[in-house]
């Protein structure tokens, strides 16, 4: 292997790295539609190419790949939910991204450094006994640590806060980590393409076909398309876009807000997260630290940033490390989240018998990217839901079978 | 600063108003539309009818605002709406 880098690195001339190729006429026919080209969309199009055998797919997607929910995330890979069917589901995403790299052949950076989630009250630290014993319980790596052992983890951390907000403990996750984001969609849309997936970008939805139960056709802004089967994922516009089939989601849409400093040497190894001050720091292997997890605090679908939220942001970094007081900001954006009532995702079957939905990912969609494409490329492939995804059916809410994970954001919105 | 217009205070900044959401078309009263009125709230691209509370002074009133541009377009009174 070194020398293979070696030889490489002092070669004259290298093959081109060969791109994801451009938009194709579109076919009058796919096997598959695939409504939205972000990561959970390519996910399931490199799984039914690359494992499935299904290769007739095209991928839809309004504005450019991976340009929405997927370039906005915060990048935060991690399992340590309240509940077991969670805690499963997240735990197998989490051990998808672990082999990725080796998988795609493809550098996603991804790196298991660990995060941890403070504690600034009993109450806080009640729930996170809980959120332990789910985990060790489900076998992922996951403990309660007192203010000590935070201090050895995040030597920087500013324990006390003013004393308004004092560092009680915190719920340590081992498996938890972060990834480059882009390089997952661009990744799984590489190999997608070369097994014969179609990728057609600024390709808009416009309207469905619908005959009985089933959708025949998806309108576009470059034709229409028949479809075999459907899959939708499009992010902070899912209940406009299920609302073309004739599909009613619990969705309410809040803009999140997140922003990243100029690089800096690194200080910060771990994921820190604290839901009392609505705050979250990562730093990035560029050395930028990414602060998010200010959610709006009304209804909006605009991906406008505001003063008020991004100096809420900073208070509470500021709060957690304030050395931080002199770095500059260098961008800052926002991301439409599209909130379900109980804060997990809706994954499955539809009221149509060929449309399936991957959709209320809200603000924790990006660590389920790979479980979430494998799950319903299998869905898709054979017709039937896996066991795993059994609980994030959309007819949960018709039998308040909810599954509240309302107290497992890294940020409480 | 982003300013909403109090009915009874005046124009204030957005800061002393809290967001009660949606005003709701079902109703969780009636059995028929309790799902629907628990889970599937309104969250329309364009005008949206929404409760407000400005805090200091507790007035509770309802504001038309487009959720694109969020530009507000009408506030007042619960029942009071301006002909």
């Amino acid at each position: 292997m070194p020398f293979t880098l070696l030889r490489y690195g002092l070669r004259s001339k290298h093959a081109s790295f060969g791109d994801i190729p451009s938009t194709p006429a579109l076919k009058r026919s796919y096997d598959v539609v695939i409504v939205g080209g972000g990561g959970h969309g390519l996910a399931a199009a490199y799984y039914l190419s690359n494992v499935h055998g299904i290769r007739n797919v095209a991928v839809l997607e309004k504005g450019y790949l991976a340009g929405g929910n997927t370039a906005r995330n915060t990048t935060t890979v991690r399992s340590n939910y309240m509940t077991e069917e969670s805690v499963r589901f997240y735990a197998e995403g989490v051990r998808l991204f672990e082999t990725m790299s080796q998988d795609l052949g493809f550098n996603i950076m991804y790196s298991q450094r660990g995060q941890l989630t403070l504690a600034h009250s009993d109450a806080t630290m009640r729930s996170f006994h809980l959120r332990a014993e789910m985990g060790k319980h489900v076998g992922t790596r996951i403990e309660v640590v007192d203010a000590r052992t935070v201090k050895e983890l995040v030597p920087h951390l500013n324990l006390d806060i003013g004393g308004m907000h004092e560092v009680l403990g915190g719920l340590w996750h081992a498996d938890g980590g972060t990834a480059r984001h882009d390089a997952v969609a661009w990744g799984y849309a590489r190999h997608a393409s070369r097994r014969g997936v179609e990728i057609h970008q600024r390709t808009e939805v416009a309207g469905f076909d619908v005959s009985g139960d089933r959708v025949t056709h998806v309108r576009t802004n470059r034709g229409t398309i028949a479809a075999g089967q459907v899959l939708q994922a499009v992010g902070g516009l899912n209940g406009q876009v299920a609302a073309l089939a004739g599909i009613r989601l619990p969705i309410r849409c809040f803009p999140l807000q997140a922003m990243v400093t100029q690089p800096l040497k690194p200080f910060l190894h771990t994921l820190v997260s604290s839901a009392n001050l609505h705050t979250y720091l990562v730093q990035s292997s560029r050395g930028e630290v990414v602060i998010g997890g200010g959610s709006d605090p009304y209804q909006l679908a605009s991906t406008r940033s505001t003063l008020d939220q991004k100096e809420h942001l900073a208070e509470g970094a500021l709060h957690l490390f304030p050395f931080l007081h002199k770095v500059k900001l260098l961008r800052q954006w926002a991301g439409i989240t599209d909130m379900t009532p109980d804060y997990s995702p809706i994954m499955g079957a539809s009221p149509l018998a060929n449309y399936w939905l991957d959709c209320g990912w809200g603000t924790w969609g990006f660590k389920a990217t790979p479980v979430a494409g494998k799950r319903m490329a299998e869905t898709i492939a054979t017709g039937k839901v896996p066991d795993i995804l059994k609980p994030f059916d959309l007819r949960r809410f018709d039998s308040f079978a909810l599954l509240n994970e309302m107290g497992a954001t890294a940020a409480s919105h | 600063m982003k300013i909403l217009t109090c009915p009874v205070n005046g124009p204030r900044n957005i800061a002393e108003f809290q967001y009660l959401g949606p005003v709701r078309a079902a109703s969780a009263e009636e059995p028929g539309q309790l799902i629907e009125a628990l889970f599937y709230a309104e969250n329309p691209l364009g005008i949206m009818h929404e409760w407000w509370r400005h805090m200091p002074s507790n007035t509770i009133l309802i504001a038309e605002r487009h959720t694109v541009t969020d530009r507000i377009v009408a506030t007042y009174l619960p029942n009071q709406k301006p002909a």
